[in-house]
């Protein structure tokens, strides 16, 4: 093959490919290494924040229950306020109470349904939703009552053979989006005698068709009521509902001015009939242990338990502080009590995987979540499993992805690391005053700086929020060439919005901070879903909030704010104008996208 | 500038790695029991800003496992390992110009681009193969659809772009 020079220099030749291949891909595997790490940092950031939500939302919970046993206390101030919160127990209403006051007129050209329900019915839902069809008040109605029927009758633990040639598929945490089920029914078969699933909860909520999925779920529960399975989640919750969006969902998309509807369950009166939508009627019927039914304390600290509790590696039981409710337990715990039990492993959701499930506890407790792209698009993929008796599980994972989402890795990871930050830096902007004494505390010199540890120090303990502070920082604040953070420069390029130029900038934080709690409170002492409330439930409310939050805000600059808001009408205040007027700006947006989303 | 700094500062330095290495572990950390997969430590060492070669990781990972290899690396074990070698900035990653460089001579013919093709053959042939996944990965961000072939030098400073 040639003389032996040239051959030399052939050698010599691929041995330079050889090193430059080897640079290029020692070079490409540290930056892929650092798009997936920076990856997963944007989830910890969404997970984090999501506890702490949740943790938030437990208290607003304990709120409910400090004013129910101050009862008394707040009746002699404000015995309207009372009666409306907390009236007699949910009617249970007649069925036909709700249906005769429903028609569905001959233009509706949406899916109708044929009771007693068949296989039929679920075809024809599924289709009607691919349209973006909108089922009937009427059918949901019909629907949610008839399986309240039959759930009542059945027990609370369900029992469910499986076979080898029946395998049981489990889905986990769908939370309204009605893709990824029609992607699961797609890829496994619709439920039916010979293809059993079982929906481990979380089915509404932060996607936007919850009302689908929960129809398409029932609908098929009321056809196969042995082989299709739910489970109740956390999110199965009139009070989670009305802050991560199901609530919201429902006023959207039966905004029906024609229906005639009673007021809320919680309000005794029902001899009004006003011509709005009582929504968290749909929603007390269906659930059950909140304020719908009388559970005693322990009963419902049980369910908590159930419901929010986490596996982790440490052995034993302990609070779980990141989400504020039930508890963390170790692989000791699931050992004992699957050995007590004579059980073999432990199937459960309610925490987001990256790749759609996981394994722990020497393989005893599997996670299973199937929302895919559950914080963002590309945040993570779905999954279920599918099993039998005799048989190891096996895992199908999947991500929804449009058109667009064919990106490259690093644009996909671009878009969900400035979604978490730009979340991250609202929490802070929302807790600037604090942020701001607890940085100075530490700055001896008054020098505006402080070494990143002390930094991290302070943002961990102000915010709550247990993050990898020292990787994030490059994406927060400004460090000199010595390592050394000016802590000031994480609020510069973001800012609240001040409704009022005058008012203290402590208020306007804090009515920031809390605004999906006031939301949900106005909403819940709002029982004619007008959006106003009077200036005397305001003033109340709020001065009960503050009590138990602990805020310390001077009462006359809350009642200075509403005024020069000057949102009332009539003695009313619309109080959605209200909380919409308190959102932040972030500098750089080119698309000012305001902080409006209020659960 | 380096010596003095480096004498008064090592403690100070050692503790501030420590947080460093630390914190990247956590985030791997899924059941928050000081373990990880050994198969995300190459992730978690690069993280860090180490460009170790496939070959300097399969050692490293050698020194950080379990006498009787568990699939899982523990805290302990890692901490004083990533600690030497943050310390003694070993696998430092590779300048721009090197890069560059290296896809030249991947281009005698100085086109000043490579082809779909010719990239696939470089990276899976030769050196430490890449796998389907990140030949696949590689190509969605490199490659121009129309002309179906790699302009190397927009290539990286695009990549160092974002990286900064």
């Amino acid at each position: 093959m040639g003389c032996g020079t040239s051959s030399a220099t052939e050698d010599k030749k691929s041995e330079k490919a050889l090193k430059a291949a080897l640079v290029i891909q020692n070079w490409y595997r540290g930056y892929r290494a650092r798009l997936k790490t920076r990856q997963r940092y944007a989830l910890t950031i969404f997970q984090s924040i999501e506890y702490a939500d949740e943790q938030g939302q437990l208290q607003l919970s304990k709120f409910f229950s400090f004013m129910l046993e101050n009862y008394t206390r707040v009746q002699e101030k404000e015995p309207g306020l009372v009666t409306r919160l907390f009236g007699s127990s949910i009617q249970d209403k007649d069925r036909q109470d709700y249906l005769g006051l429903l028609e569905v007129p001959d233009s509706y050209c949406g899916p109708r349904l044929q009771f007693p329900l068949t296989f039929t019915d679920i075809d024809l839902l599924i289709e009607a939703f691919k349209q973006q069809q909108i089922l009937h008040a009427y059918y949901v109605l019909e629907v949610l009552f008839e399986t309240k029927r039959v759930l009542q009758q059945m027990p609370n633990f369900t029992h469910t053979r499986t076979s080898p040639s029946k395998e049981i598929t489990i889905c986990g945490d769908l939370h309204g989006k009605l893709d990824d089920l029609f992607l699961i029914f797609y890829k496994n078969g619709l439920p039916s005698a010979s293809n059993p699933y079982v929906f481990n909860g979380d089915f509404v909520d932060r996607g936007k068709n919850s009302m689908e999925i929960l129809m398409i779920l029932f609908v098929s529960f009321l056809v196969y009521p042995n082989d299709l399975h739910l489970n109740r989640g956390n999110h199965e919750d009139f009070m989670m509902n009305m802050r991560y969006g199901f609530t919201k969902e429902i006023l959207h998309k039966y905004k029906m001015r024609s229906v005639l509807m009673p007021p809320i369950p919680m309000d005794g009166d029902c001899a009004e009939k006003k011509n709005k939508l009582g929504t968290t009627s749909l929603l007390g019927i269906r659930t059950s242990g909140s304020f719908s039914e009388q559970l005693t304390k322990q009963e419902w600290e049980q369910v908590v338990d159930i419901l929010w509790s986490d596996p982790r590696g440490k052995r034993g039981c302990y609070p779980n502080t990141n989400r504020g409710g039930g508890c963390y337990f170790g692989p000791d715990v699931t050992a004992k009590i699957l050995n007590k039990y004579h059980l073999k492993m432990l199937v459960r959701s309610h925490e987001c995987k990256p790749d759609g499930y996981e394994i722990c506890h020497d393989g005893k407790v599997i996670t299973i979540f199937s929302a895919s792209n559950y914080y963002e698009e590309g945040s993570n993929r779905g999954a279920y499993i599918r099993m039998s008796y005799g048989t190891t599980p096996r895992f199908f994972q999947y991500q929804i992805t449009r058109a667009t989402c064919f990106r490259p890795l690093y644009q996909r990871v671009n878009a969900i690391e400035s979604s978490a930050i730009r979340m991250l830096k609202e929490r802070m902007i929302s807790r600037k005053t604090d942020l701001t004494r607890a940085f100075q505390l530490q700055d001896r010199n008054k020098s505006g700086k402080l070494s990143m540890g002390q930094w991290a120090f302070s943002m961990e303990n102000v915010l709550g929020l247990n993050l990898p502070w020292r990787s994030l920082s490059s994406h927060l604040v400004t460090t000199d060439k010595d390592g050394n953070i000016d802590y000031m420069s994480g609020f510069q390029d973001v800012h609240i919005q001040k409704p009022v130029k005058e008012v203290q900038s402590t208020l306007i934080e804090t009515v920031y901070r809390y605004r999906s709690d006031l939301q949900i409170i106005f909403n819940i002492i709002d029982s004619d879903h007008s959006g106003l409330i009077s200036m005397e439930e305001f003033r109340c409310m709020w001065k009960l909030f503050k009590s138990h939050y602990s805020v310390h805000i001077d009462d006359s600059q809350f009642d200075e704010l509403a005024e020069r808001m000057d949102l009332n009408k009539d003695g009313s205040i619309d109080f959605n104008e209200f909380l919409k007027a308190f959102y932040v700006v972030h500098k750089f947006d080119k698309l000012n996208k305001s902080d409006n989303k209020l659960a | 500038m380096a010596d003095d700094r480096d004498r008064d500062g090592t403690e100070v330095a050692v503790a501030e790695f420590h947080k460093k290495i630390k914190e990247a572990f956590e985030v791997f950390d899924h059941e928050s029991n000081s373990t990880v997969d050994v198969r995300e430590v190459g992730t978690i060492i690069r993280s860090l800003g180490c460009c170790p070669s496939e070959g300097e990781l399969h050692d490293l990972i050698a020194e950080v496992e379990e006498e009787e290899p568990t699939g899982y690396i523990r805290f302990e074990k890692f901490l004083p390992v990533m600690t030497e070698v943050l310390l003694e900035r070993r696998y430092r990653p590779i300048p721009e110009d090197i890069l560059l460089r290296a896809f030249e001579v991947l281009d005698p013919a100085k086109r000043g681009f490579l082809t779909k093709g010719e990239l696939i053959k470089y990276m899976t042939e030769e050196g430490e193969p890449f796998s389907q996944e990140e030949m696949e990965e590689m190509l969605s961000a490199a490659i121009d659809p129309e002309t179906n072939s790699i302009n190397y030098k927009d290539y990286i400073t695009m990549m160092v772009i974002d990286e900064n």
